[in-house]
């Protein structure tokens, strides 16, 4: 698989490849042949994103996977500006597995990465406007007018008085040559794209007609749940299913490479079923896996530099001359996705093709692994993708954990089934955010300039052992382990960022904003900490050295001043500030916190500032700020994945807690117009939140937390109220 | 045989009485609208009036609602003002929980037309969102009760 990986995520995010040209002509799909069930003689079908019914419906086939952020809006506004349709008229499909839909970059069919708006900006405009050009030559052919006196107009094009709409041209517009180079909207005319526009998908999700994986029905649909190792690298030794095959309506027990499947006429009878089950484990070497051996582990690989990911000047030099020096640790743990659908997949297996739905984000590898699985080929392999109830990279998986066990259990059962995962099965599942710990150095001199950097990260690899991991873990390093901490952005003389990898039989995954999820905490509360041993304001310590970095500069600037900095605020509050750039787009958070007399941290105000380039959707950006703001806050606040003897000991949402309405801050957004490329929006909101926050609370309480999530004992022991 | 009454409509359905109710309105009854998210009642994807109160449906056994008056996502009207404010505020993100945040809110502001920030934390803390949509969900609440109140809580 790796081979069709053109372009690492990180060389892509480095050299900002967005609008790489001449992909509408690879884009062309034999007519009628881009999704399904058009007919040819009256659709018009000129790429594998637009097709236009004589009834004109404009459906747009998009290949994006719709998990919240908004893509079902934002890449028909990119087509829409340049196809000039009358927007009432759009209906979304979602894009089969088929090359043409694969990622202009990644070279699969994928959405992650906060990538889906900037790789496939030109793409679709030039789908739209090749559109266009088509309908208005069909016109004018018709009317014997030259094409260039007509214009597109809202599901019309227009000349002196004339109109016909999209749909009355569609078959002969269907009959024209696919023209070769389009011209594109001068940006200064946009009138759709960049303006906010409501979301196409919103009146299903409030009327409970969107589908989601979990409501997928299917005559004689079964259902089945996976009694899965305790501990990972388990296995199934024997077991007994005479006590749950009795339940009413347990249809089968059968054991699948990854567990027990309990396959039922519904949910409830599969759930009571395999709590019935005696099954004897065989937990192999993790089974004495505990969390405080695993911190000691990792802290004492901290000690010593790992493999240099960066490495400017002679930090170690430097740091002896220096007049001051600081040095601190930082933990962050291993956290669950939890997004609210849990996972599952639904599987039709037949001797010669296999139909899936599910909520996935990894089309290409989801359809091959199930191919494998199936013993067909891919291409009899029909994925089907339903709205996802919230991704957060994890269905995004490299092993395609609950798409290949469905069909493991499909085939066993000999009818259509539905494997649902409990939360309990989802939270225990694995593929977390992995457990960080970093030990980072700096030094000042006597004018309170930095004069060296050295961080040292400790933490497993995402990509290593996976199909990707020849993309992107260059000479033992994992881009992901190290992005956000290797390419700091401050002017500091003397730099080294070093990385240790250590092997874990936890699974691990990109969790929303991936390395950067911690590597902002541990660069943006450290250079707090050198701000006050510089004696410094931390906003204008960081302003001093960003000077060469204008973005950094002006969303910092931006949210400093929005948020008031500076001026007073009620007794017991701190404001804390942080800047951080990721996904393309670039990112300052300040935070007004409290703490109450149980140390529990009260986030009262959160001002964020972005510069992600040209927009889309504006409101989409600052929905994604929120979102990502709250899911970065239930991390710095509450989010913890534990072991004991090789177990996870959480479950639910009691042992993993999440902000909830009452938690929520006030949270205010800040676009900063920009003409720049386009920067991602999904994952960027989330790195600043919590070393924002942790800043703040130093600045009320003057408490130092460095372990994520902050824990209010430590925080009223640093008080001295503990 | 058990007799239920969702959305109006009286049903009979074959299920065990301790099967929980957002089973059979999902399995039987093919109203895929009530989400599974805990199956603790720690979430409140699964929340459906119960004679007019919310109510965890994964939490609550079929058995116990016979004949009770049951409301769903689906029997909320298309016009309902949290309906309308929700479209309003573009609250949903992923949306799989906000058929159970708009029960909530609709059962909210029968009690509280002119709910308070205190009480809608009280009444909504129950739903989870994962995307993260609440500042939105309070403003859209404070819509809906004719308040047009913007922003959150300072």
């Amino acid at each position: 698989m790796s081979e069709i990986i053109r372009m690492s995520r990180r060389d892509f995010l480095k050299t900002g490849a967005v609008l790489s040209g001449g992909l509408v002509l690879g884009c062309y799909l034999p007519f009628g042949n881009s999704a399904g069930a058009a007919d040819p003689a009256t659709t018009f079908a000129p790429n594998a994103f637009i097709r236009i019914g004589s009834d004109d419906t404009v459906t747009l086939i998009i290949n994006k996977s719709e998990m919240g952020q908004g893509v079902y809006t934002s890449l028909p506004m990119l087509i829409a500006e340049e196809l000039a349709c009358d927007w009432k008229k759009i209906r979304i499909e979602a894009a089969p597995v088929d090359p043409v839909y694969n990622h202009t970059v990644f070279g699969l069919q994928v959405t992650g990465g906060s990538t889906s708006v900037r790789t496939e900006w030109e793409r679709l405009s030039k789908a739209g406007a090749a559109a266009r050009e088509m309908l208005i030559a069909a016109a004018a052919r018709q009317w014997k007018v030259d094409p260039a006196s007509c214009r597109a107009e809202n599901g019309f094009v227009v000349h002196a008085g004339k109109k016909l709409s999209y749909g009355q041209l569609a078959a002969k517009a269907a009959k024209l040559p696919v023209p070769q180079e389009v011209r594109l909207k001068d940006p200064a005319r946009y009138a759709i794209v960049g303006k906010p526009r409501h979301r196409l998908d919103s009146p299903a999700k409030i009327d409970g007609t969107a589908l989601f994986g979990i409501d997928v029905q299917l005559p004689g649909l079964l259902t089945a749940v996976v009694a899965r190792p305790p501990v990972f690298g388990g296995k199934v030794t024997s077991f007994t299913a005479d006590k749950a095959k009795k339940v009413p309506g347990v249809v089968d027990v059968v054991q699948v490479p990854s567990g027990v499947a309990v396959i039922a006429t519904g949910f409830w009878p599969a759930k009571k079923g395999r709590e019935l089950l005696d099954i004897v484990w065989d937990d192999g070497p993790e089974g004495g896996l505990a969390t405080p051996a695993l911190r000691q582990q990792y802290v004492s690989l901290a000690q010593s530099p790992g493999l240099v990911a960066r490495k400017e000047g002679e930090p170690a030099q430097a740091m002896q001359k220096a007049a001051k020096q600081l040095t601190a640790e930082f933990e962050a743990p291993f956290l669950a996705h939890a997004p609210m659908e849990p996972l599952n997949c639904c599987v039709d297996l037949k001797s010669d093709r296999c139909d899936i739905w599910t909520g996935t984000q990894f089309q290409t590898v989801d359809r091959n692994s199930a191919a494998e699985v199936a013993g067909l080929k891919p291409e009899q392999v029909h994925l089907h993708t339903t709205f996802l109830g919230g991704g957060f990279g994890r269905r995004a998986n490299p092993a395609s954990d609950f798409v290949r066990e469905a069909v493991h259990v499909a085939k066993a059962a000999g009818k259509p089934v539905k494997v649902i995962w409990t939360r309990d099965d989802d939270m225990k599942g694995g593929f977390y955010r992995p457990f960080w710990y970093d030990r980072i150095s700096a030094s000042l001199d006597d004018t309170g300039n930095l004069t060296a950097w050295q961080h040292t990260i400790v933490g497993q690899s995402i990509a290593t052992g996976t199909p990707f991991e020849s993309a992107m873990v260059k000479n033992g390093i994992d881009d992901a382990s190290v992005e956000g901490a290797a390419e700091i952005p401050y002017a500091i003389p003397n730099i080294q960022v070093d990385l240790h990898t250590p092997k874990l039989l936890v699974p691990v995954l990109w969790w929303r904003s991936v390395g950067h999820s911690h590597t902002a905490f541990v660069v943006e509360s450290f250079m707090d900490e050198a701000a006050h041993a510089a004696g410094k304001d931390p906003f204008a310590f960081r302003r001093a050295l960003l000077a060469k970095h204008p973005r950094h500069k002006g969303v910092l600037e931006l949210a400093a001043a929005k948020a008031g900095w500076g001026k007073p605020l009620p007794a017991g509050r701190g404001r804390g500030i942080a800047v951080h750039e990721s996904f393309g787009s670039f990112i300052a958070q300040v935070a007004e916190v409290s703490a109450d007399r149980k140390g529990t941290v009260k986030v009262h105000r959160v001002i964020c500032a972005i510069d992600c380039g040209r927009t889309v959707n504006p409101d989409t950006i600052r929905a994604q700020m929120e979102s990502g703001i709250i899911f970065g806050l239930s991390a710095a606040l509450h989010g913890a994945i534990t072991f004991k003897n090789g177990k996870v000991e959480q479950d639910n949402f009691d042992g993993y807690p999440v902000v909830r309405m009452n938690e929520s801050p006030a949270i205010e957004v800040h676009i900063m117009p920009s003409k720049e490329p386009p920067g991602g929006v999904g994952e960027p909101g989330v790195p600043p939140i919590a070393p924002a926050v942790a800043n703040a609370l130093f600045a009320a309480t003057g408490v130092r937390l460095r372990t994520l999530p902050f824990n209010p004992k430590a925080l009223l022991d640093g008080m001295g109220k503990g | 045989m058990i007799a239920l009454n969702v959305n109006g409509k009286a049903y009979q359905v074959d299920v065990e009485p301790d099967v929980p109710l957002l089973w059979v309105i999902r399995e039987q009854l093919k109203l895929t609208g009530t989400k599974f998210g805990c199956g603790e009642g720690l979430c409140g994807a699964c929340t459906v009036h119960v004679n007019g109160e919310p109510a965890r449906s994964c939490i609550t056994p079929v058995g116990d609602v016979a004949g009770k008056k049951i409301v769903t996502i689906e029997g909320i009207p298309a016009g309902h003002a949290v309906k309308k404010a929700w479209l309003a505020e573009e609250v949903s993100q992923c949306g799989y929980c906000q058929p159970g945040q708009v029960m909530s809110a609709v059962a909210l502001l029968k009690k509280h037309p002119k709910p308070t920030d205190g009480d809608i934390d009280s009444a909504m803390s129950g739903n989870i969102c994962r995307c993260g949509t609440y500042p939105r969900i309070r403003t859209a609440i404070h819509r809906a009760a004719g308040a047009k109140k913007k922003g959150g809580k300072p």
